[in-house]
């Protein structure tokens, strides 16, 4: 009832349009269904929409595929989360491991109205997908670490200008080409401190195929609320898995707003309730020079700068508890922690059943949000276990964040992994386990 | 005041007035091709800039649109001012999508974007403002600088053979493509015009004059003296086609290089998308 969403774009003359009618058309259709269907999963998905509605556009929205069980690749979980969010614009250029998701987009965008190209590099894929944001379409590229280098550029024109758009970094064995069809966990800190300069973002780190789907989705809708781009954090194994994976009848959308009042920047830490459209005679200045909240350029007043980025930094840092997402299992009592992120966690999942049955209780945090980092949280955990062992496929990344924040009689144990893709098998994080245990 | 107003400038109207007057040194060639382009939009009807998105990347000539022209502008990085056109254009087939950019910025670290937007034949329009030089940073050898030219970065004259954009851009299938300099006025703004009428990729290259960075460097720290300059050495692309190549040496070859009519890269796809739909109603 609902597939067209943002209608066909070559042949509307105004896509934003387009999507205000199917809108108001979603919405009639909502009551309808309200009235005269009890199923409570319906009715639920209507309340969250009312509910939300007052602050931002939330819509619960049927997905662009049949509902139901699938046995889907990582990356093409991916794609189909795009897709359900709303994305119309797809911009990337061929890389192992992330071409599954160019080439899933490419079938599927043009009968979706959409775009799919590919550009002649990551850079110029990160330009494009800017380019479409602004233009009103929901846009997205997906990228491996050498990339994933390249898009750092355009990655901080997204940041100043506050285009809302998702990146996709399947992480690979780096740095340089390094293993490129092999798996690793690297890139955490590119993906926080890639481009230059102060700023916030955040990134999210699916560990399963279902949330290849359900966080690429959370990435649109976030982008969208900050305006600002998303990083999602996938690996050479997450992406290339295949497993099942269940697609719901809705999901949770925020949709792309238009705001026509300036100013059509973060100014103080309010973000502007949506993107001022182009072709409306509202002369939006767009720079990735520093500038004040109308768009005009300042290049050299201190203020004005100061101002900006502290806007841009605030937005994210204001809200972190609300952005953290983790998943918290038995971190109240337990010998040691666990905390891991991406296919590393799969193994530890399994690690900490060979620990229990040898009588070890393992709080384990698997960390869904990696940046903004759940501080609180594995303090909480650090100051329980008192020993917390950190399994990543790098040389200590998340372990540098975890040492940060953990307090100073805290014993904290990087479990590293690199090279030739190999996953931490059970054993080994089980044995360290065991080594490392407080008993 | 109701004089006053009538002798204001053709192009204040479509002028931020906030920013003005603008950053360009005494004698640059930037405002010229503002009255150029400005002057071409009216000319084809247009009452404002409403229904253009202009895009620019780094550089003097960058500026021209952003932050002066009263219209939707995109100034983003260095060279990249192309692939966000592309992005814009592609969600945005109505708006008239023009990039504006430096020598450096499209044919130095943005030329493959330059290229590959020509071979897809992108419908948007380029202005490229040569001013054969790196003139925003101070001075450094740009790829259009003249053999033998000392500039802050080679301080003993350029060692290496400048680039003819415009012969990249016709190998590169534009749809058409010209150039001219900023002497010739008229041409600019009519090429300009024809520029924005066509299907597909269209190119203008504008030969600019730089004194102050530029000129002083080769004995011409006047505009007026470049503009004498341009005037004196520029051979029509007609002419050029019969002239021996010694005679060819140092001179401008000004003219149109390419006007074709081929598809752009928005019919293309939106074929490609209703052979899409024709095949799912069956």
């Amino acid at each position: 009832m609902y597939s067209s969403i943002s209608g066909d774009l070559a042949e509307s003359s105004c896509a934003s349009e387009a999507v205000h009618f199917t809108n108001g058309l979603a919405y009639l259709l909502f009551f309808f269904v309200f009235v005269f269907c009890k199923s409570n999963i319906i009715r639920k998905g209507l309340f969250s929409q009312f509910r939300s509605s007052k602050c931002r556009a939330i819509l619960t929205r049927l997905t662009t595929v049949d509902p139901g069980t699938y046995f889907w690749q990582g990356n093409v979980a991916c794609a189909e989360g795009a897709l359900a969010a709303g994305c119309r614009f797809f911009a990337g250029y061929p890389i192992t491991p992330a071409n599954e998701i160019a080439e899933w987009m490419s079938r599927r965008m043009p009968s979706l109205g959409g775009v799919c190209i590919q550009m002649e590099d990551e850079i110029a894929s990160m330009g494009a997908v800017i380019g479409a944001s602004w233009g009103g379409v929901k846009s997205m590229t997906a990228t491996s670490g050498p990339g994933f280098s390249l898009m750092q550029e355009n990655i901080g024109l997204a940041i100043m200008t506050e285009t809302p758009c998702v990146v996709v970094d399947v992480q690979r064995v780096g740095p340089s080409t390094g293993q490129a069809t092999k798996c690793a966990q690297g890139d955490v800190m590119q993906a926080r401190w890639g481009t230059h300069g102060d700023h916030e973002i955040i990134v999210l780190a699916p560990n399963s195929v279902q949330e290849m789907f359900s966080l690429t989705i959370k990435a649109f809708n976030l982008a969208e609320q900050y305006r600002t781009p998303i990083i999602l954090l996938s690996d050479e194994i997450v992406s290339h898995l295949r497993e099942r994976i269940d697609i719901p009848e809705h999901v949770d959308v925020v949709e792309r707003r238009e705001t026509l009042q300036p100013p059509f920047f973060t100014s103080g830490d309010r973000v502007p309730e949506g993107m001022p459209p182009l072709g409306k005679g509202l002369s939006v200045s767009v720079t990735g020079s520093s500038h004040d909240s109308t768009g005009i350029r300042a290049t050299v007043d201190p203020e004005i700068h100061r101002k900006l980025v502290e806007g841009l930094v605030l937005k994210i840092r204001r809200d972190k508890s609300r952005l953290v997402d983790f998943e918290a299992i038995g971190i109240e009592q337990c010998d040691i922690g666990a905390i891991s992120f991406g296919c590393t966690s799969r193994a530890v999942c399994d690690a900490i059943e060979i620990a229990g049955a040898r009588g070890i209780r393992v709080g384990h945090l698997r960390l869904r949000t990696i940046w903004p980092f759940p501080d609180e949280k594995v303090r909480q955990l650090a100051e329980i276990a008192q020993v917390v062992l950190v399994p990543e496929m790098s040389l200590g990344q998340v372990y540098l964040e975890v040492e940060r924040v953990a307090p100073e009689n805290t014993k904290i144990v990087p479990l590293c992994k690199i090279g030739g893709g190999l996953m931490f098998t059970p054993e080994e994080i089980s044995s360290a386990i065991l080594q490392n245990a407080a008993r | 005041m109701k004089q006053l107003s009538d002798n204001i400038h053709f192009a204040r109207k479509h002028l931020r007035e906030e920013v003005l007057p603008s950053p360009f040194c005494p004698g640059c060639g930037c405002g010229t091709l503002t009255n150029c382009i400005l002057k071409a939009i009216e000319e084809l009807g247009y009452k404002d800039l409403r229904e253009f998105v202009f895009c620019s990347g780094i550089g003097c000539s960058s500026w021209i649109p952003s932050p002066h022209f009263k219209a939707d502008t995109l100034h983003v990085t260095h060279g990249r001012s192309l692939p966000v056109a592309l992005g814009v254009k592609l969600v945005r087939p109505e708006l008239r999508v023009v990039v504006l950019g430096g020598d450096g910025d499209m044919a130095g670290i943005g030329l493959n974007h330059l290229v590959q937007a020509a071979r897809r034949n992108l419908d948007i329009t380029t202005i490229m403002v040569n001013n054969m030089i790196y003139g925003m940073t101070g001075g450094q050898i740009a790829p259009t600088t003249p053999f033998g030219v000392k500039t802050s970065t080679t301080p003993l004259g350029s060692f290496e053979y400048p680039l003819d954009v415009s012969r990249v851009m016709v190998a590169s299938g534009a749809s058409y493509v010209a150039r001219w300099t900023t002497f010739h006025v008229s041409q600019v703004k009519e090429a300009v015009k024809k520029a924005l009428g066509k299907e597909g990729f269209s190119f203008v290259e504008v030969v600019s004059q730089c004194p102050a960075i530029f000129g002083r460097r080769i004995g011409m720290d006047e505009g007026g003296r470049m503009l004498q300059w341009f005037r004196d050495n520029s051979v029509p692309v007609s002419k050029a086609k019969d002239a021996e190549e010694k005679l060819l040496a140092g001179k401008l070859i000004v003219g149109e290089f390419a006007d074709i009519e081929k598809p752009g890269l928005l019919r293309n796809l939106s074929e490609l998308r209703q052979k899409v739909t024709e095949v799912e109603k069956q």
